[in-house]
């Protein structure tokens, strides 16, 4: 494997120390019991404020680490390389957030994430902290939930970040907080694909093998293999195969208002994310559905992996206040 | 089995799990994320570094040690599942100088408890509970029909390695697998796999006793 690393065991906590150092004006990393790390936003806790948490596998930088900081997260729990964080860092990261005004976790809905996260929060509850806890679930690549582990939380869960740290930053309430999350959640979804697996530093070969005329349809974002794989179709194609299902889930209509994300799952450069966008933005305009507000870029990623997903939010009014407010996070800038 | 008869066996478990970690995680990227070995050797690798505070503590202690190490270190459902599963052997355990066959079994069902109830599987969705429920019912039928700490272990693993072998055709409903549908089928499941692992050093450790 060829990557930029030194000892595969080692990344994570040297991508946290070069992260530390590059955004010491935003974000402070701490160590845990165990040999485990949070990132924390610098002036944390901000008395009088939720504190915003979350967390999840390493491996899918900037999420969620780059987005902690002014207006999105207080706080980020990197795990191993795609595994879930321990509850001993979301517990850390509890109290280092807590202004007292409660604690929110965002939870992405895998089985490991969810499990630590309880664990989490039922030691937080023991310290008398008060924690709402809302688990993103936006991915429509997952048919049949009632024989599966239900549907992943993936692009969504970036834009629930931005949108409930915006309204954080203003001090509501934990329950208006935590009600706008799950807000987002219910008017979002996602569908992703991939060109390429990933190798994960420490097992040294990639996940799965693709053929040079295959893609993967209906990823995840750990590397793990998709829902079928089918033979290699153009930009075009492959953007109809993932937004149609989006559509047709969230049951958007004529005249419906959108934030599209059309993300880069790390391997796939900008100049190919802008051609799905442009097939984007004309299967949406052929619907009669504007896009309100758009985001393009890699947000949300695993490791090397060529493809994209793509997230779709129908937006209001407050949905699209609380995306426009100011944010400064090593990921994501604007306003300030 | 004595705390020193304990100690023999997670050996073992760190031992094997350190040895196999590049076939579970083979097994984890057929159907996961390729990070199932890597993690329990993690896991048990931290458990090492304490066993030797471990030597002077009781069964109930060492088995807390060895679920709140997992915890904290695992990651993944895996830290949690079997974290819990061997917090809550510990509780049974408390109190005890050394454990008779029917404090092994008690303590196996405990285990197996608290993996169902953190996550909630069933038999046949493919996980370590297709590994860990016939080995507990092989285990306590043979406590019933008289046998001994042997017996019972060997019953255990044997029923734990036929589980295991049986996720092979199984449609996974729950974790990661789930996710890929009928492409779970053909593939054995990696939490089984680690579950009969150490079971197997359980039969092993025991064999070796007087």
């Amino acid at each position: 494997m060829k990557k930029l690393i030194n000892k595969p065991e080692d990344v994570v906590k040297e991508e946290l120390e070069g992260m530390a150092a590059a955004h010491a004006d935003l974000i402070r990393v701490e160590s845990v019991e165990g040999g485990q790390f949070i990132v924390v936003r610098r002036n944390a806790p901000v008395q009088g404020k939720v504190g915003v948490i979350s967390g999840g596998g390493s491996g899918h930088e900037p999420m969620h680490g780059g987005f902690v900081g002014v207006g999105m997260l207080d706080a980020a729990c990197p795990g191993a390389v795609f595994t879930s964080p321990v509850p001993d860092q979301m517990n850390a990261a509890t109290h280092a957030v807590n202004g007292g005004a409660g604690v929110l976790h965002i939870v992405k809905n895998y089985t490991g994430d969810v499990l630590n996260f309880e664990m989490a929060a039922e030691l937080a509850a023991a310290d008398g902290i008060e924690v709402e806890s809302v688990v993103t679930n936006d991915d429509v690549a997952v048919q049949d939930s009632l024989y599966t582990a239900g549907r992943r939380g993936v692009g969504a869960t970036v834009l629930l970040e931005k949108i409930v740290g915006g309204l954080a930053e203003t001090h509501a309430p934990l329950a208006q907080v935590a009600a706008l999350a799950r807000k987002v959640n219910d008017h979002g979804r996602s569908m992703g694909m991939a060109l390429t697996s990933c190798t994960v530093p420490a097992a040294g070969k990639p996940t799965f093998d693709l053929g040079e005329d295959e893609m993967e349809i209906g990823i995840g974002i750990h590397g793990e293999p998709g829902r079928r794989r089918v033979k290699l179709a153009e930009a075009d194609e492959i953007t109809e195969m993932l937004a149609t299902p989006v559509i047709e889930d969230l049951g958007l209509k004529a005249g419906d208002q959108v934030l599209a994300f059309v993300n880069g799952m790390g391997g796939t450069p900008l100049i190919e994310l802008y051609v799905v966008y442009n097939a984007l933005h004309r299967i949406l305009k052929g619907k009669n559905i504007s896009i309100a507000r758009n985001l393009i870029g890699s947000y949300i990623t695993s490791l090397e992996m060529a493809g994209c997903s793509i997230t779709l939010v129908r937006l209001d009014d407050e949905l699209t206040r609380y995306w426009d407010a100011p944010v400064h996070t090593p990921g994501l800038r604007w306003g300030m | 089995m004595t705390n020193e008869d304990m100690l023999r066996w997670l050996t073992q478990v760190a031992d094997v799990l350190h040895e196999r970690r590049n076939y579970l995680t083979q097994l984890d990227s057929a159907i996961g994320d390729a990070d199932h070995g890597i993690n329990m050797d993690r896991g048990f690798t931290a458990v090492r570094e304490k066993f030797g505070a471990m030597a002077s503590m009781d069964i109930a202690g060492q088995l807390k040690t060895v679920g709140t190490t997992l915890v904290s270190t695992v990651g993944g459902a895996s830290g949690p599942l079997y974290g819990t599963a061997f917090l809550r052997a510990s509780a049974t355990t408390a109190g005890k100088e050394a454990l008779t066959s029917a404090d092994i079994v008690a303590m196996l069902g405990a285990f197996v408890e608290g993996i169902v109830s953190r996550g909630k599987a069933q038999p046949g969705e493919k996980t370590m509970i297709d590994a860990l429920t016939p080995a507990l019912a092989a285990a306590r039928e043979a406590l019933d029909n008289g046998g001994g700490l042997q017996e019972i272990t060997r019953r255990a693993a044997d029923a734990a390695e036929e589980g295991m072998k049986a996720t092979i055709p199984l449609l996974a409903k729950k974790g990661r697998a789930s996710y890929l549908g009928e492409r779970s089928i053909g593939h054995q499941d990696p939490g089984s796999t680690s579950s009969a692992y150490m079971l197997r050093c359980l039969a092993e450790t025991c064999q070796g006793m007087n």
